[in-house]
């Protein structure tokens, strides 16, 4: 048990040179280590250092119905260019989340069938379809539905893309070092260190930023709309001035063929937002500019219009500017937005936790205060105690402490205020290990046993128990990790690893000083 | 000289005690449900959703003042409550009602007004949870809290015996039990932080009882003549010293992150300060007696045996 082959001795020493090598870049300024040593610093929680903490989450809902809106799209298109003339239908209908329609002409219902069929094929290999095509109940109708993978599929895409957006954007807020991870199926985890007022980040994530250009329906009969009822082929849209305004269904061209956007100034000195197309987009800009000069078209975004100008000649640049009451902040956040893209999906704001940095430095002092009184008291009655021992127990203590340290700056493990905690209570553990490791030694001695023979069995029967213990604590600290949510998994991996050090700390290393200085001092009597 | 909180040798009869703390841990326990029950939990909004925002005033606010302009925003009936120092002042409201970007339009609604209505307000702390993710998280902390129970009775039958398993168990849902109801009874807020250190309270109490019951296992080894009770009494006499110097030790470390620690994790050191109390009394009296009432028998009382399974077996038809 005191016997340390050479090779073991030296693991133990590289180890804890390692762990100093590693923990050192926490205590010195960044960039006055050497090169080659390793200079991550432990990264602080945003409880720590301040910030904010965004969850957002999608409608499932909502992509499921734009799901159903891109599938209206498709099948007008596909029914509309079909071999042998356009195949026509009536009643078409997004209830229910099933898109209905009926074709009118019973001859050629085979044929549209077969169309849907293909039109909506899988594209993958192996994977299964995305919508059902199936006969209605109704003579001539056609339901097609989406199928639950094919929505997940949806959702999953949409995610995706979200995530990059909102990347976008918060590169554009020049915040630095913004974590963005998605979380389950329809949730997005913002972080973003250091942000002080996290309104204007949650006013850029919050709109979707979908800019559509659509002709304004002037022939609307005006009693009509006031009932809510708009012509066919048309909506009627709330207008940022107040009011409403029918356009129509189809867009002309939407943001998605935009390349940029940038504040400028309108006629007037006013602070406005001129964006450019792509070419694709000039052109089919240029084209419908062309088609409708004199008539007005409005300018969309999320569904409010914002306004309205008449086109008085074609514009052909793939140019455009959108003037609307805008402030210069204003202006500069909806060149943002529509900068970045739109969100292909609504994200709303589930949870926010949300740290100023001076609380964040409160916690940090405090915290640090409160663990040096912690290791003092501990150690001060582990050495009144234990003497000789005691020391050697602080010793491993301090080791234990570092080697924690090290492990969470090299992994880049985040210290949260839990995982504060975490480390205190990891503490304990480890002067619980000692305290069995010396009681036990005590008993022996009692028992009448010589100096080795007392601790070794003492050493011997208390690791037993520290394993047995220590397992168990392994144990809840995995499953917390696994279960728990936010501060529950920073406090698991601190325990964690704070466990598997303690064990190695408290048991080997002080066995490894205890045995050197037996076998240097040969004491005929133990003070323990 | 070195200190010796406890006597080398000391010879208490804790088995001749056990149905005294029997009675006391079942009054314990019972005042703990009963107050659960009528009291309840204060719990925070990471249970039930809503908003706390901590608001750090230029100095201290009369209360009733602010109750009364943060009620006539009108997102709802505010709770106040001083954090720290008189001029840091908690501010919870409820969930409101409506989708779930609702919370976040009353965050905007209050900071704004108590902007306008005290310059140079500061907002150290702002925390928002929806109800469908505090549900959420409600679920995922039951789970982790019974899993982790689940698991120590699995894992200390297999390590020991079913007996061992059972004895450990209940006195940890004592243990909770029992932190469960001082936060019932003190309505400190109860959040995810709180389930942190109930989790941890398991753990360190698994400590406390896996040593006790690893001398009970050694000792009934080694003393083939006496009974259960001698060996009981026996062990526990044993690892006091150790009991109580840990338990002293982690005593003196958490007093000092409860007296001078930050005031955000207030609530989770006392729920462990509290836990260890408790752990300490209840691996004493509690698991270590309760074998006896589960009817494990010595070997001088034709019970056990070296190799443990066949012993187990032998109990169990016994029993």
């Amino acid at each position: 048990m005191l016997d340390f082959p050479k090779w073991k001795v030296w693991s133990v020493v590289v180890a804890i040179a390692l762990s100093l090598v590693y923990a050192l870049p926490n205590f010195v300024s960044p960039g006055t280590l050497p090169s080659f040593m390793p200079q991550n610093q432990l990264p602080l929680g945003l409880d720590l250092r301040g910030g904010s903490h965004l969850m957002l989450e999608a409608g499932t809902d909502d992509v499921a119905r734009a799901r159903l809106e891109s599938l209206e799209d498709t099948v007008r298109s596909e029914l509309r260019s079909a071999e042998g003339g356009a195949i026509a239908f009536t009643d078409l209908s997004l209830a229910g989340g099933r898109l209905r329609f009926t074709v009118s002409d019973p001859a050629r219902l085979d044929t549209a069938v077969q169309l849907l069929n293909k039109a909506t094929a899988p594209i993958g290999v192996g994977t299964g379809r995305d919508v059902d095509v199936a006969r209605g109940d109704l003579p001539g109708q056609i339901v097609l539905t989406p199928t639950a993978s094919g929505i997940a599929n949806a959702v999953d895409n949409a995610m995706a893309q979200a995530v990059e957006v909102i990347r976008k954007r918060i590169d554009e807020l020049g915040t630095r070092e913004p974590t963005i991870v998605r979380q389950g199926k329809n949730r997005i985890v913002v972080q973003v260190p250091g942000l002080q007022d996290p309104a204007a980040l949650k006013a850029l994530l919050g709109k979707t930023a979908k800019l559509e250009f659509k002709l304004v329906n002037t022939n609307a009969d005006p009693a009509e709309v006031a009932q809510g009822r708009a012509p066919p082929g048309s909506q009627i849209l709330p207008a940022q001035e107040g009011g409403t305004m029918v356009v129509r269904r189809r867009a002309i061209i939407t943001g998605d063929q935009l390349i940029d956007a940038q504040v400028s100034t309108d006629d007037n000195g006013r602070p406005a937002v001129s964006f450019r197309f792509d070419s694709t987009g000039g052109r089919r800009f240029a084209q419908a500019t062309t088609e409708n000069v004199g008539k007005p078209f409005a300018i969309i975004l999320d569904g409010t219009v914002i306004s309205a100008p008449t086109i008085i000649s074609p514009i052909l640049g793939g140019n455009g500017i959108i003037q609307g009451n805008y402030t210069v902040q204003t202006a500069t956040d909806l060149a943002i937005l529509l900068r970045s893209g739109k969100l292909p999906v609504e994200l709303k704001v589930v949870e926010e936790r949300t740290v100023g940095p001076d609380l964040g430095a409160d916690s940090i002092r405090a915290g640090v205060i409160a663990s040096i009184v912690s290791v003092l008291a501990v150690s001060i009655l582990m050495i009144i105690t234990y003497g000789r021992f005691g020391v050697y127990s602080v010793l491993a203590l301090v080791i234990n402490v570092v080697m924690i340290l090290a492990i969470m700056s090299a992994a880049s493990f985040t210290l949260t205020l839990p995982g504060i905690a975490g480390m205190v209570l990891t503490i304990g553990a480890a002067v619980d290990a000692n305290v069995l490791i010396n009681e036990r030694i005590r008993e022996e001695q009692r028992k009448g046993r010589g100096v080795v023979s007392s601790v070794e069995t003492g050493f011997k029967e208390a690791t037993r128990t520290i394993w047995d213990a220590n397992s168990l604590n392994i144990i809840v600290a995995i499953i917390m990790f696994l279960f728990g949510s936010g501060p529950i998994k920073g406090f698991a991996v601190v325990l964690s690893i704070g466990i598997a050090t303690s064990v190695f700390t408290a048991v080997t290393v002080v066995r490894l000083m205890v045995a050197r200085w037996l076998a240097a001092a040969r004491p005929a009597a133990l003070q323990i | 000289m070195l200190l010796k909180l406890v006597p080398d040798t000391t010879n208490i009869g804790f088995v001749r005690l056990r149905f005294i703390a029997f009675g006391a841990t079942l009054l314990l326990t019972l005042a703990s449900i009963g107050l659960l029950a009528t009291r309840g939990l204060n719990l925070g909004v990471d249970f039930v959703g809503g908003l706390t925002m901590q608001v750090e005033f230029t100095a201290p606010p009369p209360l009733d003042t602010l109750r009364e302009r943060v009620d006539r925003i009108g997102v709802g009936q505010s709770a106040l409550q001083e954090f720290g120092s008189p001029s840091s002042i908690l501010i919870r409201l409820p969930l409101p009602e409506g989708d779930q970007g609702a919370v976040q339009r009353v965050v905007a609604k209050v900071q704004t007004a108590l902007k306008k209505d005290y310059p140079g307000v500061s907002f150290a702390r702002v925390e928002s949870v929806s109800g469908k993710v505090s549900d959420e998280l409600i679920r995922d902390g039951a789970w982790a809290v019974g899993l982790s129970m689940l698991f120590v009775a699995l894992f200390t039958w297999f390590r020991f015996e079913w007996y061992f398993g059972i004895s450990t168990v209940v006195a940890l849902v004592h243990d909770v039990v029992v932190t469960l109801g001082f936060f019932a009874l003190t309505q400190l807020e109860f959040d995810l932080n709180i389930v942190a250190a109930v989790l941890t309270i398991i753990g360190y109490s698994l400590n406390d009882k896996v040593v006790i019951d690893d001398r009970v296992r050694e000792n009934l080894r080694k003393y083939r003549q006496m009974d259960i009770k001698q060996i009981i009494d026996l062990s526990v006499n044993e690892t006091l010293p150790r009991t109580v110097m840990t338990s002293v030790t982690l005593l003196s470390a958490l007093l000092a992150l409860l007296f001078l620690g930050p005031e955000v994790i207030f609530g989770f050191t006392a729920a462990m300060v509290l836990g260890i109390v408790v752990g300490t009394y209840s691996s004493i009296f509690v698991s270590s007696s309760l074998l006896i009432s589960l009817g494990v028998k010595s070997r001088a009382e034709g019970g056990l045996r070296d190799d443990r399974m066949a012993g187990a077996e032998r109990v169990t038809r016994k029993g």
